[in-house]
């Protein structure tokens, strides 16, 4: 353009001359050019590749491991309970009972925290800097270590719920869920302790579904003469619901998979009780225990137990993409 | 107005039986006021988990903070005094190498996704695969670096060794900078690239030049943040990275991180383990907060 100009300025002659001069020849792209353009595509599309070559080698890696103890235990190691390395006798019924109580009751207590945790921080009831700063306070709670969670469980948690455990087990005694005496370790402080590591997500979760909500919806609620619950409840909450069960079945797989805080506190008990009060076990807690230390068909037990985990974990968050996609906001 | 409307309505039928005053008794207002307490409590509620442990941390492993904390070996049993110095190395050790081997990748991946395919199955594929990997839990993370690093000794005959645990580290951090990377492309407007083609870049010098740079902020976000839960990470550590007392003998060697120390010190029941182990929580904490300000700091940077 600028050379035109200029050209086409200096004199009467055709202004369109130069433009097939050198100024304006298109130039061929040389061959080094084009094949570092082929290469850089080509060496991003086999670091994609990495991902699904992980993926992969996860389940070939824990399936391979598991073989041995899948062929010799069958589908009974879902419900034996025994763990004896000394006769080589495995079942983790109480290891996937302690998965499963541990990570669906810390969600019934931490969904409605988690939840009213996020309403609160979105809905304008105290000054904007207030919320940020409790949003923060969540998100850096998020950001605590698993392992320091658990140390905290062990010393600080522990003995100041102790009190309270005894209650529970005078009051509740009579029911299977509390008829032992509460020692140190156990699953319900287990329990409390995934609730803190559940926590953040649910809350960050909810309180993205929640400001994704059009304002106009809030205006229509609130020109109908609701109140700001009513709106909540009846607009809001549903509008933002499969954005909210995404998150929840998220913290499901996580709880699920959590492993350190879990283990610190548990007990790593093997003798089976439905009592929340007693010790017990979760898959992943038994892997971090016992997988340095294994030898033998113990490992291959160990990795089919692995294999369950991952079943689980897997089966959940695929639940969760699928509720995210299929519920997704219609209005 | 002098001519004044024939047409009256009698608004009294409407309006006249509820005075438009706000009423605090009636009955969805005392609702509204205990759903407001309820979301309050349980907001503090959610507050108190970090105020509690920051305090206990702060306090119990504050108070240890000494030269000899940073220089020093974690002691025999039985043993006073000592320090974390090899876990602290150790940490930033595994961490460096899980960050060397991730980010490389996982934002090739990302620009891959975002820039060069157009949603053919193998996109889908790799997107849904690392969707899956985000959620593959961390203890089974370690369990596939055992079985292909620690048990087939790939490197010089050695089991474990401070390079597994980087691996195992990395398997976790690579969705986060994966799914950051492509995000953080996707915000990156259209008309840039199509300046860049206009101006005769080619593909690979747009992406490098252009799209890369305008998306540096969502990006180094991420990735500060995957690396600060990675330091955080012990679960995958304890059979790849194992544990050791003494300085680090090199990457093929077990090596101590803090976070296998703060496992294995705080189930021993002898009291200086445990006050190292809240020393190396102090450290460990730090860091990570440390970490998460910074990716804060770098989203606020450039969003001006």
């Amino acid at each position: 353009m600028l050379t035109d100009s200029s050209q086409a300025g200096s004199g009467p002659t055709n202004p369109h001359r130069n433009l097939d001069a050198d100024a304006f020849t298109l130039r061929r792209r040389p061959p080094s050019e084009k094949l570092l353009d082929l290469g850089f595509r080509q060496l991003t599309l086999v670091l994609a590749s990495v991902v699904a070559i992980v993926l992969l080698g996860i389940f070939i890696t824990v399936f391979q491991g598991a073989r041995e103890a899948m062929a010799s235990f069958g589908l009974s190691f879902l419900t034996i309970s025994s763990w004896d390395p000394v006769n080589e006798q495995y079942g983790a019924f109480t290891a996937i009972y302690g998965t499963l109580v541990t990570s669906i009751l810390s969600l019934a207590i931490a969904i409605p925290l988690g939840v009213g945790t996020a309403i609160f921080i979105t809905e304008d009831l105290i000054p904007s800097s207030v919320r940020e700063g409790i949003g923060l306070m969540v998100e850096l709670l998020a950001a605590i270590p698993s392992v320091v969670l658990g140390l905290w469980a062990i010393f600080v948690m522990g003995p100041a719920i102790r009190p309270v455990l005894n209650w529970l087990h005078e009051l509740l005694g009579w029911s299977p869920f509390f008829d032992t005496a509460p020692q140190g370790p156990g699953m319900a402080p287990a329990i409390l302790i995934l609730v803190v590591m559940v926590l953040p997500i649910i809350t960050a979760i909810s309180r993205d579904a929640l400001n994704q909500v059009p304002i106009e919806l809030r205006q229509g609620a609130y020109g109908v003469g609701t109140t700001r619950w009513g709106a909540i409840f009846s607009v809001i909450l549903p509008a933002a619901i499969s954005s909210i069960t995404g998150g929840v079945m998220l913290a499901l797989g996580r709880a699920m998979g959590e492993t350190m805080a879990v283990t610190m506190i548990i007990g790593n008990s093997f003798n089976f009780s439905f009592s929340l009060l007693a010790p017990g076990n979760t898959i992943a807690s038994m892997l971090a225990n016992q997988f340095g230390e294994a030898d033998g068909i113990q490992v291959s037990a160990l990795m089919y137990a692995a294999l369950i985990l991952m079943v689980l974990t897997f089966t959940v968050n695929v639940a969760a993409q699928w509720i995210v996609r299929r519920l997704s906001l219609r209005y | 107005m002098a001519n004044p409307s024939p047409i009256t309505y009698d608004n009294t039928a409407l309006f006249d039986r509820r005075p438009l005053r706000y009423d605090p008794w009636l009955t969805r207002n005392l609702r509204n006021l205990l759903f407001t307490g309820i979301a309050s409590i349980f907001a503090a509620i959610a507050v108190l988990p970090l105020v509690l442990v920051l305090f206990y941390v702060l306090m119990q492993g504050g108070r240890l903070i000494s030269v000899g904390l940073f220089t020093q070996l974690p002691p025999d049993i039985g043993m006073e005094g000592g320090g974390i110095g090899n876990a602290i190395i150790g940490t930033l050790l595994v961490t460096l190498i899980a960050s060397l081997i991730a980010i490389p990748v996982g934002v090739g991946g990302g620009i891959f996704l975002s820039e060069y395919s157009s949603g053919g199955w193998f996109a889908n594929f790799v997107s849904f695969g690392n969707d899956v990997l985000a959620g593959v839990p961390s203890i089974i993370a370690g369990v596939f670096v055992y079985g292909t690093v620690v048990t087939t000794r790939v490197f010089f005959g050695q089991s474990y060794s401070a390079m597994a645990g980087g691996i195992a580290l990395a398997v976790l951090m690579l969705p986060t900078v994966i799914k950051t990377t492509y995000e953080g492309l996707k915000l990156v407007p259209q008309e840039l690239r199509w300046g860049a083609y206009g101006v005769g870049a080619s593909k690979f010098v747009t992406v490098m030049r252009i799209t890369l740079p305008s998306a540096f902020t969502p990006i180094a976000t991420g990735v500060v943040l995957a690396i600060a839960r990675a330091a955080g990470e012990t679960a995958p550590l304890i059979f790849t990275a194992l544990f050791s007392s003494f300085w680090p003998d090199g990457v093929f060697d077990p090596i101590a991180t803090m976070s296998v120390l703060i496992f294995n010190f705080a189930i021993m029941p002898y009291q200086a383990q445990n006050e190292l182990a809240w020393a190396a929580s102090f450290v460990l904490v730090m860091m990570i907060l440390a970490a998460n300000l910074l990716a804060r700091w770098i989203a606020r940077m450039t969003k001006v």
